[in-house]
């Protein structure tokens, strides 16, 4: 007896859909699943075994043959054991529903029955809306996240009774839905809020132009002087995010298996920060079977990588490519896929090893040389990759004391907005979404200017030992500062703020 | 005082009589106007009075003449600055042959420190660029460039005092009613009104060779040090220079390519012991040691910075600049202080970095430059 159940397979952050055929014939009792399964996958038959027996059903001796089709893409993980039990219940005809088609099975079985949430489901629920399915059948505790896809039934079930009686028509499951604009309404709040960081002006201007055009950038400052807590608030004052971006975040928090049980959306940006000891698999993705890394996972976010010159070499330059194209491409025996990695690079240094080089108060025990090579280990590719340059002070405990009150978050972020909102319809139809992300041959366009500004380029790359570059950089983040005032030309006073922010490019730094 | 002015400009532009013998007939006489009332016998009593100087002395022709001149000089609203006036520049008067009479088309002001800065006329592009480049930075630091308005570095010069908002001293060695060279003839008006344009001879004179040596006397006395920024082994910078010595003003000359004829003036100036100058640093380390007096009759530095430097500065540069003469300071604490904003702040530092007068260290911490 044949029998065909839909499942859903993914590749990169995408899902497909796939076919779990299941054959029983007489024969030597052998259960054998082909196409490409991983030992997660084979583990299944024993699971399943078990769990049709704890749930009062009988399980075949014969021979049972497993076919995940497509036959040649590499399947893992476990969340075809769902489908595959139900696969050989339906071969033998302990389920009588002969209308499958419209149903898709996503669910890991545990020994008793029981249905256990998996990763991935969200890009899963897509890929079944496109394909036509009308129902899905998964994991209760995943259901919230499916939810999210509408035009789909989704019905969430705890155990594998549940199904086969809702499929015999015996009891129907109940459909699962919730309400999207709700979730945006209450969950795009974080607790933290710039408001909390006292003083650092000066951080927290770089930090909004930063936001404003997505620019990456670098923080140097002394041990304690405020680098971390600035840095966890910069998600706060980036726009905020939209249902597309939503999902998309989602989906790849989904499939790393990061996003946690009952909840549907990531609707706050990720801020991830990774500890400097990072692998360089582990932050652009990659591995045996692929997993998005550090990189993919801060997508539309923030990625803070805090001690920037202790991350090891390799790790920092395989970071190169992903920053310039927003996406990871991944090429392993298996498989060639590629992740977004749309992020917001953030990054904080000491100044020297010691770490005092800039705090005023406390003496700097590192030799020049030293100082110099500090910050001399961090490559000049990744470096052009960063077009803002912070340096931070250590805050007075005067300005700790002081009851002044500081910006909120909701207020910076309505001027990021209004700079971001300016940008996309400057560059609607150039695939481009912000000004960081200018290529060089634009910026004739959108960068010009006039003859003034040029003359005060010109003096400040003379006088003040720029390097040169520093040339684009300036004139995308002085694109930007001029996007926050809303002013149509870049002026003088947008180039001069933007030559403030490449304190690394100066004479007295190594850089 | 009208009168007297009339003696004055009669005594300055009797071109026969050479600047000894007026000096001269001063100290006998004791002013303009007794030297005009004296009769012929009375000023051949006189031993250094020569019967031809006499007659000059005595000429009608030249005495109504030099009325009209003075209406002309009126209509043309040129000041005249006698010798003994109190207007008339004090470093001008202390050296040894000052002109009896100046003749003025701008303004002078009695505080400020000039610096001259000449070259040739036949400049190489490196050159005109580094004229322009060191009046820029010294009118930045608060110093009047006087130069001689030719062509080439003279020009320059002049060019880059005026970008940098400064103040400039144009010394001709003809009428101030000529233009020479004519190119500079918008250049001549800019430089009266952002500082003076100014000269010994009366109005109608031509720019005679002769005039040009004697002119670039009052260019390097009326400043405190002459910069050569190029020059050839013939070149008149270097009779500025030579007079410069000996009036005891610094002499600074900019380096050129040792094979360059145009720079054949500067470096031997050099190998003779003229500082040599890269860079506008350089001048003002000199002048800390060779004219302490000159600068810290301002007080101090400090001081020179708030009074010279404020002058070319807008109102967020000014607040910022004041705020700084206390010592460095963070960017933060500064914005708290100058209540500005953050990126109002950031922008002015930068450009203000740009013209020197602020310097930038490790840290976001700023300080005034000099």
């Amino acid at each position: 007896m044949l029998s065909k159940i839909k499942s859903c397979g993914l590749i990169g952050i995408d899902g497909y859909i796939l076919e779990v055929e299941t054959d029983i014939s007489n024969g030597m009792p052998v259960f054998e699943i082909v196409g490409l399964a991983d030992i997660a996958v084979k583990e299944s038959k024993e699971r399943v075994r078990s769990a049709i027996k704890n749930s009062g059903l009988e399980f075949p001796v014969r021979r049972i043959t497993i076919n995940l089709s497509p036959a040649n893409i590499k399947k893992e993980g476990s969340s075809f054991d769902l489908p595959i039990a139900l696969g050989i219940l339906t071969a033998t005809e302990q389920i009588v529903n002969g209308a499958l088609d419209k149903y898709m099975f996503i669910g890991e079985l545990s020994l008793d029955g029981e249905i256990k949430p998996v990763h991935g489901i969200l890009p899963m629920a897509i890929a079944a809306l496109k394909e036509g399915m009308e129902y899905l059948v998964l994991p209760a505790a995943n259901a919230d996240e499916a939810a999210v896809v509408k035009g789909l039934r989704i019905l969430p079930v705890k155990n594998i009774t549940e199904v086969i009686l809702h499929l015999n028509g015996e009891k129907q499951l109940d459909e699962y839905t919730i309400d999207i604009n709700e979730l945006f309404k209450n969950k795009t709040e974080y607790e933290i809020d710039f408001a909390d960081v006292k003083g650092q002006d000066n951080v927290k201007r770089a930090l909004e132009v930063a936001a404003s055009g997505a620019h990456n950038c670098i923080m140097i400052g002394s041990p304690g002087s405020g680098k971390s807590m600035v840095a966890k608030r910069l998600p706060t004052i980036l726009p905020a995010m939209s249902f597309e971006e939503a999902l998309e975040v989602t989906k790849i928090h989904s499939i790393a298996g990061m996003l946690p049980s009952n909840t549907s959306l990531v609707t706050t940006r990720p801020f991830r920060s990774p500890h400097h000891t990072i692998s360089d698999v582990s932050l652009v993705g990659g591995g045996k079977y692929p997993k998005p890394g550090e990189i993919s996972l801060a997508h539309y976010g923030v990625l803070f990588l805090d001690e920037l010159p202790e991350f090891s070499k390799e790790a920092l330059e395989v970071l190169r490519q992903p920053l310039e194209d927003g996406m990871v491409n991944i090429s392993r025996v298996n498989a060639s896929l590629s992740y977004p990695a749309k992020t917001m690079l953030l990054c904080a240094a000491n100044p020297c090893k010691c770490g005092n080089f800039l705090d005023p108060s406390k003496q700097c025990t590192c030799t020049p040389k030293q100082v110099q090579q500090y910050l001399g280990r961090l490559s000049g590719p990744l470096l052009d990759r960063i077009d803002i340059h912070i340096e931070v002070a250590s805050v007075k405990y005067k300005d700790l004391e002081s009851t002044k009150d500081e910006e909120k978050s909701s207020e910076i972020r309505e001027r990021v907005n209004r700079a971001r909102k300016i940008q996309l319809e400057r560059y609607k139809g150039l695939r481009i979404y912000s000004n960081s992300q200018l290529q060089p041959s634009m910026m004739n366009k959108y960068c010009r200017l006039d003859e003034d500004c040029r003359q005060l380029l010109k003096n400040a790359f003379e006088k003040l030992g720029l390097s040169a570059r520093a040339h684009n950089r300036i004139l995308k983040v002085s694109r930007t500062i001029a996007d926050i005032e809303q002013s149509e030309d870049i002026k003088q006073r947008h180039i001069a703020e933007a030559i403030q922010y490449r304190s690394l490019d100066r004479k007295f730094w190594a850089g | 005082m009208d009168q007297d002015i009339l003696y004055w400009v009669w005594l300055g532009s009797l071109s026969n009589i050479t600047l000894r013998k007026k000096y001269k007939l001063l100290q006998t006489f004791g002013s303009p106007y007794d030297i005009w009332h004296a009769s012929k016998n009375e000023l051949l009593k006189n031993q250094s009075v020569s019967p031809e100087m006499a007659a000059i002395l005595s000429d009608r022709n030249i005495k109504e003449l030099t009325k009209r001149k003075l209406e002309d000089l009126y209509v043309r609203k040129i000041k005249i600055l006698p010798l003994k006036n109190s207007n008339y520049p004090a470093c001008l008067k202390e050296i040894y042959d000052p002109p009896i009479v100046l003749y003025v088309m701008g303004e002078l002001l009695d505080d400020e420190l000039c610096l001259a800065v000449v070259g040739s006329r036949n400049a190489t592009e490196y050159g005109r660029n580094m004229a322009e480049k060191i009046s820029y930075e010294l009118a930045i630091n608060g110093f009047t460039i006087t130069s001689g308005m030719a062509r080439g570095i003279d020009s320059s010069a002049h060019i880059g005092a005026l970008r940098a908002n400064g103040r400039t001293i144009a010394v001709l060695g003809c009428g101030l009613d000529m233009v020479y060279p004519h190119e500079n003839k918008e250049l001549m008006e800019i430089i009266s009104k952002n500082g003076a344009v100014i000269s010994e001879y009366v109005t109608g004179t031509n720019p005679l060779p002769a005039n040009f040596p004697a002119r670039n006397r009052i260019i390097s006395g009326l400043s405190i040090g002459v910069t050569v920024i190029e020059a050839n082994e013939r070149s008149g910078s270097l009779i500025t220079a030579n007079i410069a010595l000996e009036q005891g003003r610094d002499v600074f000359a900019v380096p050129g390519n040792a094979d360059s004829n145009n720079s054949l003036g500067t470096n031997r100036l050099i190998k003779e012991g003229a500082r040599l100058v890269t860079g506008v640093d350089d001048i003002l380390e000199e002048l800390k040691f060779s004219q302490p007096g000159i600068l810290e009759s301002k007080e101090n530095l400090k001081e020179i910075s708030q009074s010279k430097v404020l002058r070319g500065l807008t109102g967020e540069e000014r607040i910022i600049a004041e705020k700084l003469t206390d010592g460095k300071i963070q960017i933060d604490a500064l914005a708290d202080k100058c209540n500005l904003s953050m990126q109002l702040i950031n922008s002015t530092l930068v450009i203000m970095e740009l013209k020197g007068i602020v310097e930038q260290l490790p840290g976001k911490i700023f300080g005034l430059k000099i």
